[in-house]
């Protein structure tokens, strides 16, 4: 057998929850005050506005397109070169003073093309105030919507602990990732969303994979205290977590790599996500059930007659 | 024991075929092409073949095929550069009795399009276009509606003679308020009557009502806002030649455009922002030969004038017809137009509802005119710009025509049909038609995306070949890391990828670059439940368990937590699908399909086939695992 991992590893991961916990608490808070004070980089996908990425058939001149702009009623607008000479990217916030149709990629090349140096549209996004508004509340519901979907089926399939222990390393992974695009400021669209969203699917199925484990042990020990379950279920799955991880990795950095720059967003929160996640796995998700104090007794079946005896006076 | 039912093979082999067939359609590169779309009058045959194979070899376009196709007329063109060069001659040598699309013709042989095999859709940032999304002015279609129902009030109120000082639209509502308080429950009930679509409620004073549209009627009117917005987008969009448009409602009050190969959205913007009306006019003369008359003399009689019909006679042209200059009603009066069959004949027939002001325009004109021909008169107003000596000029583009002539057999009002249609599809458009000439809400673009060809096939290619890499990279670690088991698990993994490329395809889905990223991450998905088994048999080796049973009760043991952690993963892409729009939507349609094909090809495939190599050899001694 060809190992990367050894297989009979026996590290005290729970020996270091204190540790983990000042860390994370650390790392949480930091992360909640970058989101609150640098916020994020809303793409147009959510604030609304305008980009259209121009290719012109000669070399233009920026201050020139910014006085045309200026002219056509856009003030405010930043225009860029993007690639070459001929190519432009303008931006544009959103107006209501404007109609709609005024703001949209094919008005803004009107406005500055002329005749010895026409242009054309490469591709042009417009995305009106309201629509932005929605898109940012759908992926708030969304993001909510799969942390209840979390907590009934873990709730159901293993046991309430397990699922707050769950819910609240999923949240703290998002939670993260998401400030990394605080942090760093790059742009946040509806496809770095995706991402967000892909990462909270990684992270919870490797916390489950790890409390699977731990279901099945402390059912089939007795004599364990539950520090040591939950430690050798740790040690038990740590191959196949960094396994996963790494694979996971490898697909991730060839998008991240050819996926284009439409895709490096997304492939950025996967990366930086699925190390998290796998971590968090160990770090945060196992010393939550510690402290939750989960027993034998609570995945043991309960049968209906002890909670029929349970009533009785 | 590691036993894997002979059922299940029989099962497996048979997805495998069909995953095979169904997601070969892909492999076949589409042609660029035009698809020759006979509009009013122009007629799809030989003669046009060979008029437009004389065109493109003038202009020095090359083709590689010339072919009637599904009633179209179909040139594949052998350099893709070169479609818009040969879409404008075309266009231009045709006229406007023919739509010109730019279109991709599919290249699949007919044996498996024979089976439903097709290739999947390819999103607008794959293949160029345009995308927008309009929404309709709920607030304006019901102001209408209201308007109209205030005017109806009146002219019920004028009939029975209840004296009113006011009628109109109000904060919620109608209000009304009558000259005398005597009469409120007359006007009420009469209302509540003539009028089912309200609900009426006493007003603040003893003089006032309120009138008020029923919860159903309102969710109707705003349907159907939008339904007549749709409908005369698609009736629009279909002469704008685009092949494929996909018009789709979403939600209450938007609705999508999308235009994969457009290029030039102002002449989309423009033609989606035209607006129609109609005129509902007498027929002047005996019809055809006073109109053939007219038309060749150029002597018009001076109540009337000259009007193309939609329809074309033996020459090729339009028929003329005569109509008078006074308007009898028009569309701003027209409240709803339905095709449906003639209750006495079982005919198609369109039934037509008019407010009340046209329906007493209507009556005054039938109770003299029984016997005489009407006409409907389409008038479509195209914005257009134009700069004359640098400035801007903005006209409107004008063109009418006569959708429909039909006899008056009898004296009516505001509610008629017309009879003697062809056949139900002459009496839905007929109705569509008539619909999209009457007030329809405004829309607004209030999103619009635009992606331009070249970036398309960059964005294609670089998708593609994230893929390709990401599953390469996965493919040579399983083989180096657990050899014959690894070469199962690859096994696994290109079975799931043939799988997600097969349903996708036939379930016609729209592969977008988001998609292809949920590809990617598939594999990442169906890893992972590898990657479980493995180790699990690992685990049950070093444990001192005999290979055989190690494969066994590994499966066994890792397909629960398999389940367990896809399903979780599975909640959390349905929810992407369900919130999610555009881009985000198509990511999470690839990433769920993944997530239920990797627990098929991880759990049972993969099982199946480590039966087949170690099942039959009971002296076991080791694995390569």
């Amino acid at each position: 057998m060809f190992h990367i991992i050894p297989f009979n590893t026996n590290v005290d991961f729970l020996r270091m929850r204190n540790v983990a916990l000042v860390v994370s608490i650390l790392l949480l808070i930091g992360s909640i005050a970058l989101l609150a004070t640098r916020g994020l980089n809303y793409a147009l996908d959510f604030t609304g506005g305008t980009s259209a990425e121009l290719l012109f058939e000669k070399p233009v001149d920026l201050e020139e397109i910014r006085a045309k702009l200026d002219e056509a009623g856009y003030q405010g607008a930043t225009v860029q070169n993007f690639g070459s000479e001929n190519d432009v990217v303008i931006r544009l916030q959103p107006r209501a003073d404007q109609a709609n149709a005024e703001q949209t990629g094919g008005a803004i090349l009107e406005a500055v093309t002329t005749p010895d140096n026409p242009g054309q549209v490469i591709s042009s996004d417009f995305v009106g105030p309201q629509v932005g508004k929605e898109l940012a509340q759908n992926g708030i519901l969304a993001v909510l919507f799969v942390l209840i979907g979390f907590v009934v089926y873990i709730s159901i399939r293993f046991e309430w602990k397990f699922a707050v222990a769950a819910i609240v390393t999923t949240a703290f992974d998002v939670v993260v990732t998401t400030a990394l695009f605080a942090l760093t400021q790059r742009e946040f669209d509806l496809t770095v969303m995706a991402g967000i969203m892909s990462v909270m699917g990684f992270s919870i199925n490797d916390t489950i994979v790890v409390f699977d484990r731990v279901r099945e042990n402390f059912r089939a020990a007795n004599k364990f205290s539950s520090m040591e379950i939950l430690n050798r279920s740790v040690n038990q799955t740590l191959s196949r977590t960094i396994l996963t991880s790494v694979v996971a990795l490898l697909t991730v950095t060839a998008l991240y790599i050819y996926g284009g720059s439409s895709l490096e967003g997304m492939a950025e929160s996967q990366i930086f996500g699925i190390i998290l996640g796998t971590l968090s796995s160990i770090f945060v998700a196992c010393p939550i059930l510690y402290w939750l104090g989960t027993s034998k007794q609570d995945l043991i079946p309960k049968t209906r007659d002890e909670a029929e005896l349970a009533r009785r006076p | 024991m590691l036993e894997f039912a002979r059922w299940k093979y029989v099962l497996a082999a048979l997805i495998f075929v069909v995953g095979i067939l169904y997601s070969l359609p892909n492999l076949y590169p589409q042609d660029t092409a035009l698809q020759i779309t006979a509009a009013r009058g122009g007629s799809v045959n030989d003669a046009l073949t060979s008029r437009v194979s004389a065109v493109l070899d003038e202009a020095d376009v090359g083709y590689k095929s010339i072919a009637l196709e599904d009633g179209n007329l179909l040139v594949r063109l052998q350099d893709p550069n070169t479609q818009i060069r040969a879409a404008d001659r075309v266009r231009e040598a045709l006229g406007n009795n023919y739509v010109v699309a730019l279109n991709l013709a599919s290249t699949v042989p007919a044996w498996l399009e024979a089976i439903g095999a097709y290739p999947m859709v390819l999103g607008l940032d794959l293949q160029g276009g345009v995308h927008f999304l309009m929404e309709v002015d709920q607030a304006g279609a019901l102001e209408k509606r209201e308007n109209a129902f205030a005017e109806d009030i009146r002219v019920l109120l004028r009939d029975n003679s209840i004296g009113y000082a006011q009628v109109d639209r109000g904060t919620s509502g109608i209000d009304i308020r009558l000259s005398n308080r005597e009469d409120r429950n007359r006007a009420a009930m009469l209302i509540g009557r003539e009028l089912p679509e309200l609900t009426v409620a006493n007003g603040p004073t003893p003089d006032t009502l309120q009138a008020r549209i029923r919860e159903a009627e309102l969710k109707t009117i705003l349907d159907n806002a939008l339904e007549q917005n749709i409908g005369t987008l698609r009736n629009r969009i279909n002469e704008l030649g685009v092949a494929e448009p996909v018009i789709q409602r979403q939600g209450e009050s938007r609705i999508v455009v999308q235009l994969p190969g457009v290029q030039d959205t102002a002449q989309a913007k423009k033609i989606l922002g035209a607006t129609a009306t109609l005129e509902y006019r007498a027929v002047v003369g005996d019809g055809l030969t006073d109109a053939y008359e007219a038309q060749r003399t150029g002597r018009v009689p001076p109540d009337a004038r000259l009007y193309n019909r939609r329809e074309v006679g033996a020459d090729g042209k339009p028929v003329p017809v005569l109509l008078s200059r006074r308007v009898i009603a028009s569309g701003d009066q027209l409240i709803d137009a339905r095709s449906g069959f003639d209750p006495q004949d079982g005919s198609p027939m369109v039934s037509v509802r008019l407010n009340a002001v046209g329906g007493k325009r209507m009556l005054d004109f039938t109770t003299e005119n029984v016997g005489r021909g009407m006409a409907v008169v389409f008038i479509e107003r195209t914005p257009e710009t134009r700069m004359v000596d640098g400035e801007e000029v903005r006209t409107v583009k004008i063109t009418e025509e006569v959708i429909s002539v039909a006899n008056i057999r009898g004296v009516f009002s505001n509610r008629f049909s017309t009879t003697g249609l062809s056949g139900t599809k002459e009496a839905s458009d007929l109705a569509l038609l008539l619909r999209a000439g009457s007030l329809a809400a405004p829309v607004d673009i209030v999103s619009e995306r635009i992606v331009g060809p070249s970036l398309g096939a960059a964005n294609i290619e670089s998708g593609w070949k994230a893929v390709a890499y990401s599953f390469i990279f996965v493919l040579i670690f399983f083989i180096v890391y657990y050899r014959v088991f690894g070469l199962i698990t690859n096994i696994a993994l290109l079975l799931n990828m043939l799988l997600v490329v097969a349903v996708m395809s036939i379930l016609g889905a729209t592969l977008t670059l988001p998609g292809l990223a949920g590809i990617a991450l598939t594999v990442a998905l169906s890893v992972d439940a590898n990657v479980l088994i493995n180790e699990r048999i690992r685990e049950e080796l070093r444990a001192g368990n005999s290979p055989l049973n190690s494969i066994a009760t590994g499966y066994d043991k890792a397909s629960g937590t398999i389940w367990d952690a896809n399903i979780t993963a599975l909640l959390a892409g349905i929810a992407l699908f369900s919130f999610g729009t555009g881009p985000v939507k198509g990511f999470a349609v690839s990433m769920c399909l993944g997530i239920i094909t990797s627990m098929y090809t991880a759990v049972s495939i993969s099982r199946g086939v480590a039966t087949l190599i170690y099942g039959g050899r009971r002296k076991l001694t080791r694995l390569s695992i």
